[in-house]
């Protein structure tokens, strides 16, 4: 994985000592509140409900067991022993001290980490595929990219003033899991009949009160244009998006107004403009990123384990870990361990101190020390023999982390919602625990098969509701917290933006109307085909049938 | 307001004036762009140095082919979070103007490093803060990922550095 050189150590000790003074200036009340709040929010800092909430950047969701550790001891530390994992592989705390923060961001930079623009309207942590260097589908690894666009959008001079946030994400596999479609850039690696890799670069989509898919503005750009490709795409937002309403204000707005046509015609005319369009910096830069990111010295395994295969043979339950928690690995006697963070009844994403020590443990012993955390808030082991995934499983039970329901009816992506969030308008963490009992049996959770619910607490869809098979939207009326059901979303390769059922329903009733919706479609459902499968087919009529018909 | 230029408050020489004022008889006149443009014929006559006040929605297209005439370009910031003439900025630099670029507005001292590094020059700055918070917050970082940006003494690009057997940083002309 990247390593920090002597310029990017400096560059974060200087930003960390930056944000001492600027922390000092606002105790002094030299800076206002107002002056303060996009100073702290590009160094993570969030005022929240109950205190501040610091979100760090997990840079394309790769972790070493010394940074999962560091983590841990922040956890311990400065909050409450426990952290929560993000849908954009960010590690957010949330009961901090603003005293506290420039130490906490001074450990961060001992372990080349840091929390630089994971909040403002700026370009925020650029997320990968979470499988990024081990899945058996991608073409490359997108994770040299993603290097080389943090560094390329850290503290950029012109683009730290946008209208609104800003995302970006990259894979380099044809099954999109880092929903790229749905990021106000999302770029998709491919390859020509020549075997040369390129992007394809998409723009404009987005989530909160107005989902958009991305549109594709180049369908396949030279990997050393991409810095000064996305620059032209950034100063066209930043000149034209819009300013008078926030909520119009991120540039799937712009696209979706002036049209795809006329935004990709206005890039192409500043990108023509650029004068740093010799990029022989950007191709050599990214050579030297890329070999860190070498593959590891993998053995030469057979693909066949018999030790793994005798293990599932005679645990059972080790076996549907196996089955549901287990990966294709893109090396003959590898795989990918999926850890899940949602026990039944647990809060999706949140990981204690302890728990995150012994993944770090693991990882270092049976993961050439890396993790990952994934866009559907798990942590992963990518790189594991499969002879070894039976002492994983063993290590991780103890410790409640080895549910074997990824991908599964508990797999719920959740935002933090109103227990914590000052910005929702309703809870989501007890409906997501509703349904994580009510599917509490796995032999259940098995027989539905792969299904995505995501549950947000407001209209800003940090749950990503509006892409989940299943989506869950919490709104106020009239003081009353009630629940919108949408059905038919995904985030993948054919990503689409999912549509309201009827109406809401009240937060009790919620785990009983998925647990129709899911019994519907187990009924009508043809051999093999899952979920999102069957919705497309028959619509949502029999779901609605399924839910309104008798009230 | 006091003017800042390479990290002291320096006298302004500059005048504005508005779209119906009357043109002085000579000396540094800085006009709204649209004046500029209706009103070139004449301007073009004017003895002394002419400079521009733009809108932060101007299309700089359209002022390219003045800048080879222009001494002072003033662009605004209505509110410190509008980034808009960040872009602006570049794009005149882009275009190769490298007299003064002026930035005007709601500017907070946190903001004076990335608008030397966009090619900005001087600054019509708040009372509020004194010279010392002014000079202090110009040096915060002393490096950057970004390059092409205008760099002053100490401070370096790092994938510049990274990939060339390159002299000791050479000073930027304009940029102080």
């Amino acid at each position: 994985m990247y390593r920090y050189d002597e310029f990017d150590h400096q560059f974060v000790r200087e930003r960390t000592s930056q944000f001492r003074d600027q922390a000092n200036r606002r105790l002094s009340g030299e800076l206002t509140e107002e002056e303060f709040r996009p100073l702290r929010l590009m160094n993570g800092l969030y005022l929240q409900l109950h205190a501040y909430m610091l979100r760090v950047a997990i840079p394309y969701g790769t972790l070493s067991s010394k940074q999962m550790r560091k983590l841990a001891y922040i956890a311990e530390k400065w909050d409450r022993g426990y952290g929560h994992f993000t849908t954009r592989q960010n590690i957010q705390y949330n009961w901090i001290k603003l005293d506290d923060t420039a130490d906490i961001l001074a450990a961060l930079a001992e372990v080349e980490m840091h929390a630089i623009q994971t909040s403002g309207n700026c370009i925020r942590n650029v997320t990968t595929d979470h499988w990024a260097g081990a899945a058996a589908d991608e073409i490359a690894d997108p994770r040299p990219v993603g290097e080389l666009l943090r560094q390329w959008s850290s503290l950029h001079p012109e683009f730290s003033y946008l209208p609104r946030k800003f995302k970006i994400a990259v894979t380099g596999a044809p099954n999109d899991r880092a929903a790229v479609k749905v990021h106000d850039i999302g770029l998709r690696m491919h390859k020509n009949d020549a075997g040369a890799v390129g992007w394809e670069v998409l723009v404009g989509g987005g989530q909160g009160r107005t989902p958009m898919i991305a549109v594709t503005v180049r369908d396949f750009l030279p990997e050393k244009e991409l810095v000064p490709y996305i620059e032209a795409i950034m100063r066209v937002y930043n000149l034209y998006g819009r300013r008078d309403n926030k909520y119009k204000a991120r540039i799937k707005i712009l696209v979706h107004e002036i049209g795809a046509e006329k935004f990709k015609a206005e890039v192409e005319a500043e990108y023509a403009k650029q004068p740093n369009q010799t990029t022989e910096v950007e191709a050599k830069e990214l050579e030297r990123i890329a070999a860190y990111f070498a593959p590891p010295q993998f053995e030469k395994l057979s693909r066949f384990a018999p030790a793994f295969e005798e293990a599932k043979r005679s645990n059972p339950e080790f076996a549907r870990w196996a089955r549901n928690n287990l990966a294709a690995h893109r090396v003959d006697g590898y795989t990918i361990v999926n850890i899940s963070l949602k026990p039944e009844g647990g809060i999706p994403g949140d990981a204690t101190a302890d728990q995150m020590r012994v993944m770090a443990d693991l990882a270092e012993r049976y993961s050439y020390d890396e993790l990952r955390v994934s866009h559907p808030q798990n942590i992963i082991l990518p790189h594991v023999k499969k002879e070894d995934a039976y002492a994983i499983w063993q290590t991780l039970v103890p410790v409640e982390l080895a549910t074997a329901n990824y991908g599964l009816a508990g797999d719920i992506i959740a935002c933090p919602g109103m227990d914590y969030c000052s910005l929702a308008t309703a809870r989501s963490i007890p409906i997501s625990q509703a349904i994580s009992r009510k599917f509490a049996d796995l032999d259940v959770q098995e027989k539905i098969g792969p299904v995505k619910i995501n549950i947000s607490g407001c209209i800003n869809a940090c749950g990503h509701h509006h892409v989940g098979h299943i989506g869950i939207l919490g709104l106020d009326k009239k003081g009353e917290e009630f629940y919108q059901i949408t059905l038919g979303g995904s985030s993948t390769e054919s990503a689409s933006i999912g549509s309201i059922l009827g109406p809401g329903f009240a937060g009790h009733e919620v785990a009983d109307a998925v647990e129709k919706i899911l019994s519907t479609y187990v009924d009508l459902r043809q051999p093999g085909e899952e979920f999102l499968a069957t919705y497309r087919r028959l619509g949502p009529n029999p779901f609605k049938e399924a839910l309104y018909a008798t009230a | 307001m006091p003017l800042l230029k390479n990290d002291a408050f320096v006298v302004d020489t500059w005048q504005k004036i508005g779209a119906e004022d009357g043109m002085p008889e000579g000396g540094n006149v800085a006009v709204p762009f649209s004046r500029l443009k209706s009103e070139w014929d004449n301007l073009a006559k004017f003895p002394g140095q002419l400079g521009v006040v733009l809108n932060n929605n101007d299309d700089v297209d359209e002022l390219a082919h003045f800048l080879p005439h222009l001494a002072l370009v003033v662009l605004p910031f209505p509110t410190f979070n509008d980034g808009r003439s960040y872009s602006i900025a570049a794009q005149i630099r882009n275009l190769g103007y490298r007299a003064e670029l002026r930035a005007t507005g709601n500017i907070l001292p946190d903001q004076i490093q990335y608008m030397n590094q966009i090619g900005f020059n001087t600054f019509e700055v708040s009372e509020r803060f004194p010279l010392q918070a002014w000079q202090a917050a110009a040096k915060q970082m002393s490096l950057a990922y970004q390059r092409g940006l205008y760099r002053r003494a100490g401070e370096a690009e790092v994938w510049t550095e990274r990939h060339m057997e390159s002299a000791p940083w050479e000073e930027q002309p304009h940029a102080g």
